[in-house]
C-alpha cells in the first residue's frame, strides 16, 4: 500500500473534526429541545386533543425510544435537510429557511465587503504611520466599534439618517411599490434586480440596504482594521524590510510589494472570521431594520416558541460558522509555508 | 547630611511601597500591587475607563438617593417628556416613568449580570482547562474537543437558543452567557497548566505527597489566575453587550424592570419623534463597555506588556 500523501492526511483530519464539531452542535441543539419546558407533543397537536391522539404522535415522534436512538433519528433528519414542520407559518422548516436566508446573506456580504475595502487600508496606514493621527483614528474607531450596542446604533442610524436627513429609505427590504416586481433566482435582491435589468428596483432595494449593511460594515471593518494592523507591524519589524529599505526601494514598494503580499494569508483568515461574525451579528440588526432575513426568522419563531423553527436556524447559522472557522484554518495551513 | 540620620526615623508608606528589597512577604505583595498601579494609572485611557466605572458603580449602590423619582411609578399624564422638562432629568417614557431614575436602578441589573457571568464562566473554564492540562491524556483530548465544538458555536445564537429553552429572565440570560463564554477560559487554563506542570516546584510537591486535587487548586490555580483576570475583563464589554442584545429582544430581565437593553426596545417604537427614549440607556450601554474595554486594555498593558502588541 502506498504511503499516504500528507496533504490528504491533513484533509481528512480536517474532515474529522468538522464531522464532530457539527455532531457536537446538533448535540447541543438536541438537549435544548429535550430540556425546554415545552411539551413538543402539546405543541403539535394542541391543548384540546384526545389521549389517543396524544399517544399517536408521541410514538410517531419517537419519544418512547431510549435517548441515544431519539439523538439518531434527529441526526438522520437533520442531515436529510429535515428540520421539521414550524408551527408559526406552518411549512417546513427548511422552506422557510431558504426563503430568508439569501436575505441575510445579502446584507452580511454586502457588510463584509464595506469593512474589507475600509478596514484593510485603515489597518495598514495605521501601522505605516504608528503613533500618528491615522493610527489614533483607527484606534478610535475599534475603540467605539467594540463597545457600542449594534441594535442602538441601527436606531440612532435610522433617527438621524432616515428621520431626520432622510438620505436612506426606512425599515424593509424593499418599498411597497416595488415589492414582488423581481422573479427571484438568487433570492438577493441587489443581484436579481441587476439581472433582470429592474434599475427602479434596484435603486429602491439599495435605499434600503445601505444604511444596516454600513452598520454591519462597521463592525467588521472595526475588527478588520486592528487585525490588519497588527499583522503589518509584525512583518514591518522583521529584517527583511529593513534590507528591502536598505536595497533603496520605494516606501511604496516596501508596503505593499513585500509586507502586505506576507499578510495576505492572514488576512483572509481575519475576513473569514468577520463574516461569520457578520452572519451571527445581523439577527438584531435585522430586527432594528425589519430585514425578512435567518436572524428575525429565529427571533419571531423564538417568541411564538416555535422551537423547530428556532432550532433549525441555529444548526443552520451554527454550521455556517462551523464551516468558515475551519476553512480559515485550511487556508492557512495551506497556504501559508511556515506552517508546513 | 539628612541622609544620614535618617535610617533611625520610620520609613514613610510610599518608601515601605516601594522598597528594593522587601522584608516580608506581605510587603513583597503589596510592592508588586504598587507597582502595576503605578504603571497602571499613567495610562492615561486605562485610568479614564476606571473613573467611568468606579462612576457607574457608585451610581448603583446609591441607586436609592440619586433617584428623583420612583423608578417603577406611571403616571400616564407624563408620558414622553422631553429632557429637563418638569424635573425629569432625562425624560420620561411611553408609561411616564422617569428615566434617569430607571437608569440608575438599570446600572444594578448589568452590574449584577456582569459580576454573575463574570464568575460563573471563568470558573468553569478554569477547572476544564486545568483539569485537562494536568491530567493528560484521552482527558485533554476529550476536553479540548469539547470546549473547541464550543468555541465553534455562534455565541449569540447559541444563548438565544438556550434562553429559549430555559425560559426568560435574568438568571437564566445569565447562564446562557456564561455556558457560551467559558471556552477561551479553558484553552487560557489549559495553556498555562501545560507550562507549570513540568516545574520543579511541582515535581517537589508531587514527592512531597500532595494528590491532584490539590496541586491543582492550590498551586496550579493560583497562577492562573492574572491571565484570566485580564481576559474577562477584556470580555466584560461584550458581557454587557450580549445581555443587552438578550434583553432588547425581550429574553433577558422582564418587564417591568430597568434593564438598559429592554428599556431601547420599549423606546424603539418612538424613536423617531420621542428620540430620547431609546437613545438615552443606549448611551449608558455604551458607557459602561466602554469603561470596560479602556480598563481591560490598560490591564493588559500593565499585567502581560508581551500580548499589548505595544
Amino acid at each position: 500500500m502506498p504511503p499516504v500523501p500528507p496533504w490528504l492526511k491533513k484533509l481528512g483530519s480536517t474532515l474529522v473534526t468538522v464531522a464532530v464539531t457539527i455532531l457536537g452542535l446538533l448535540f447541543v441543539t438536541f438537549m435544548i429541545g429535550r430540556v425546554m419546558p415545552i411539551d413538543p407533543v402539546l405543541a403539535v397537536i394542541g391543548e384540546r386533543a384526545t389521549q389517543e391522539q396524544y399517544n399517536e404522535v408521541f410514538y410517531d415522534l419517537g419519544l418512547d425510544k431510549p435517548l441515544i436512538v431519539q439523538f439518531a433519528i434527529y441526526v438522520a433528519n437533520v442531515l436529510q435537510g429535515d428540520f421539521g414542520t414550524s408551527i408559526r407559518t406552518g411549512q417546513q422548516v427548511s422552506d422557510d429557511i431558504a426563503r430568508v436566508f439569501p436575505a441575510t446573506l445579502e446584507l452580511a456580504t454586502l457588510g463584509t465587503l464595506i469593512g474589507v475595502f475600509l478596514g484593510v487600508p485603515l489597518g495598514v496606514l495605521a501601522a505605516v504611520r504608528r503613533g500618528s493621527w491615522i493610527d489614533q483614528l483607527a484606534r478610535f474607531v475599534g475603540l467605539i466599534g467594540y463597545s457600542m450596542p449594534i441594535f442602538w446604533l441601527g436606531l440612532v442610524g435610522l433617527l438621524l439618517f432616515y428621520g431626520i436627513l432622510n438620505w436612506v429609505s426606512g425599515p424593509g427590504r424593499v418599498g411597497i411599490f416595488y415589492q414582488g416586481i423581481v422573479e427571484p433566482i438568487t433570492g438577493m435582491l441587489l443581484v436579481d434586480s441587476t439581472l433582470r435589468g429592474e434599475w427602479e428596483v434596484f435603486r429602491d432595494a439599495f435605499s434600503h440596504i445601505i444604511l444596516p449593511a454600513s452598520l454591519l460594515g462597521y463592525y467588521s471593518l472595526a475588527y478588520i482594521s486592528r487585525m490588519t494592523r497588527s499583522f503589518m507591524l509584525e512583518q514591518l519589524n522583521s529584517e527583511y524590510i529593513i534590507t528591502a529599505r536598505v536595497k533603496g526601494l520605494s516606501e511604496r514598494k516596501v508596503i505593499w510589494h513585500h509586507a502586505f503580499r506576507n499578510i495576505r494569508i492572514q488576512l483572509i483568515t481575519v475576513i473569514a472570521l468577520a463574516y461569520a461574525n457578520l452572519l451571527e451579528g445581523s439577527v438584531l440588526t435585522e430586527i432594528i431594520f425589519a430585514w425578512p432575513g435567518i436572524g428575525q426568522y429565529i427571533t419571531v419563531s423564538l417568541l411564538a416558541n416555535d422551537m423547530n423553527a428556532v432550532l433549525g436556524g441555529t444548526i443552520v447559522i451554527g454550521t455556517i460558522f462551523v464551516c468558515l472557522n475551519i476553512f480559515s484554518d485550511l487556508l492557512y495551513r495551506f497556504f501559508d509555508p511556515r506552517s508546513k | 547630611m539628612n541622609e544620614l540620620t535618617s535610617p533611625s526615623t520610620k520609613p514613610t508608606w510610599r518608601e515601605w511601597l516601594l522598597a528594593e528589597e522587601p522584608t516580608s512577604r506581605r510587603q513583597a505583595r503589596a510592592v508588586g500591587w504598587y507597582q502595576g498601579w503605578l504603571a497602571f494609572r499613567s495610562n492615561t485611557l486605562a485610568m479614564i475607563g476606571l473613573i467611568i466605572l468606579v462612576f457607574l458603580i457608585v451610581c448603583a449602590i446609591f441607586a436609592p438617593l440619586l433617584a428623583t423619582h420612583d423608578p417603577y411609578a406611571q403616571d400616564l399624564g407624563q408620558r414622553l417628556l422631553p429632557p429637563g422638562f418638569q424635573g425629569n432629568l432625562f425624560g420620561t417614557d411611553s408609561l411616564g416613568r422617569d428615566i434617569y431614575s430607571r437608569l440608575l436602578f438599570g446600572a444594578r441589573i448589568s452590574i449584577y449580570i456582569v459580576l454573575l457571568v463574570a464568575m460563573v464562566a471563568p470558573l468553569i473554564g478554569l477547572i476544564i482547562g486545568t483539569i485537562a492540562g494536568y491530567a493528560g491524556g484521552w482527558i485533554d483530548v476529550v476536553l479540548m474537543r469539547i470546549t473547541d465544538i464550543f468555541l465553534a458555536f455562534p455565541r449569540l445564537i447559541l444563548a438565544l437558543a438556550f434562553v429559549a429553552a430555559l425560559g426568560a429572565g435574568i438568571e437564566n440570560a445569565v447562564l446562557a452567557i456564561a455556558l457560551t463564554a467559558w471556552p477561551p477560559y479553558a484553552r487560557i487554563a489549559r495553556a498555562e497548566t501545560l507550562t507549570i506542570r513540568n516545574t520543579d516546584f511541582i515535581h517537589a510537591i508531587q514527592l512531597q505527597g500532595a494528590g491532584p486535587v490539590r496541586i491543582i487548586t492550590k498551586h496550579i490555580w493560583p497562577l492562573c489566575i492574572s491571565s484570566l483576570v485580564i481576559r474577562v475583563t477584556l470580555d466584560m464589554a461584550g458581557i454587557i453587550l450580549t445581555a443587552a442584545g438578550l434583553g432588547f429582544l425581550g429574553l433577558g430581565a422582564q418587564p417591568p424592570s430597568p434593564e438598559w437593553g429592554a428599556m431601547i426596545s420599549e423606546g424603539r417604537k418612538y424613536i423617531l419623534d420621542h428620540w430620547w427614549v431609546a437613545t438615552i440607556p443606549g448611551l449608558a450601554i455604551f458607557a459602561i463597555s466602554l469603561a470596560f474595554n479602556l480598563l481591560g486594555d490598560g490591564l493588559r498593558d500593565v499585567l502581560d506588556p508581551k500580548e499589548s502588541g505595544q
